[in-house]
């Protein structure tokens, strides 16, 4: 980011407003068992939040995640999703069944944990894709 | 070129609507989605995947695969946007 975007104003009030931010973005994946929710929407709302605390203090960020480490957790999201359903495939079920990974003896209870264990892949793909796109389209050259 | 680009573009046109006259109109409640599948999700769901919201159960388990190609999607469009937008920038990756 080339131009800070915010006064001091506009700092304050993201200082205040970004954990929620955050926060509610972890409460969408692990609540999107039960309600509107799931990996897409919470990688969304916390690459949103990064983003704009990028916006605001541009050059001078103090809190953020670099192009270098979103692109990492993007890989390391997708490699979680597809890693699940190869485990999956280890102990015996087809790939990405969950039922049988090795996390308890109810079966619907070990696939809602198999779903939480994709959704944050998700979460963290979605978010990393994300923040590596508006870091490309808003960088200057180093 | 452009002609015959034109006209396999047309050929395409014509037989998807030719196909989609056959498919199942979506208020029948005779079609096989509205007499195998979507029973089965409803009464079955929350009992086989522990998940109460429907939605999940169909999106992250029954349709698994569907959502890991999803995420390779937009993956694939980021690490895209990398390759063309980054070049400027002589870094090694």
């Amino acid at each position: 980011m080339q131009k800070r975007f915010g006064s001091s104003i506009l700092d304050t009030a993201i200082r205040l407003l970004v954990p929620f931010y955050l926060l509610y973005a972890v409460y969408v994946l692990v609540h999107g068992h039960y309600s509107p929710g799931g990996g897409f929407q919470a990688g969304v709302v916390l690459a949103a939040s990064i983003i704009l605390v990028n916006m605001v203090q541009g050059e001078e960020i103090t809190w953020g995640i670099k192009k270098q480490t979103a692109v990492i957790l993007a890989s390391l999201g997708t490699f979680i999703y597809a890693g699940i359903g190869f485990i999956a495939l280890f102990f015996g079920g087809d790939f990405l069944n969950y039922g049988v990974l090795p996390l308890g003896d109810i079966e619907p209870e070990v696939r809602a944990l198999g779903t939480l264990g994709i959704e944050t892949g998700v979460t963290l793909g979605v978010m990393g894709t994300f923040i590596v796109i508006f870091n490309l389209l808003t960088g200057r050259e180093e | 070129m452009k002609k015959v680009t034109f006209f396999f573009l047309m050929l395409m046109a014509v037989l998807f609507i030719f196909v989609s006259l056959d498919l199942a109109p979506t208020d029948d409640v005779n079609s096989p989605a509205a007499t195998h599948v979507s029973p089965r999700y409803i009464e079955e769901a929350h009992e086989e995947t522990g998940a109460a919201n429907m939605v999940t159960a169909v999106l992250a388990d029954y349709r698994g695969y569907d959502t890991l190609g999803e995420t390779t999607v937009i993956f694939t469009a980021g690490i895209a946007c990398l390759l063309i937008l980054d070049v400027r920038q002589k870094q090694k990756w």
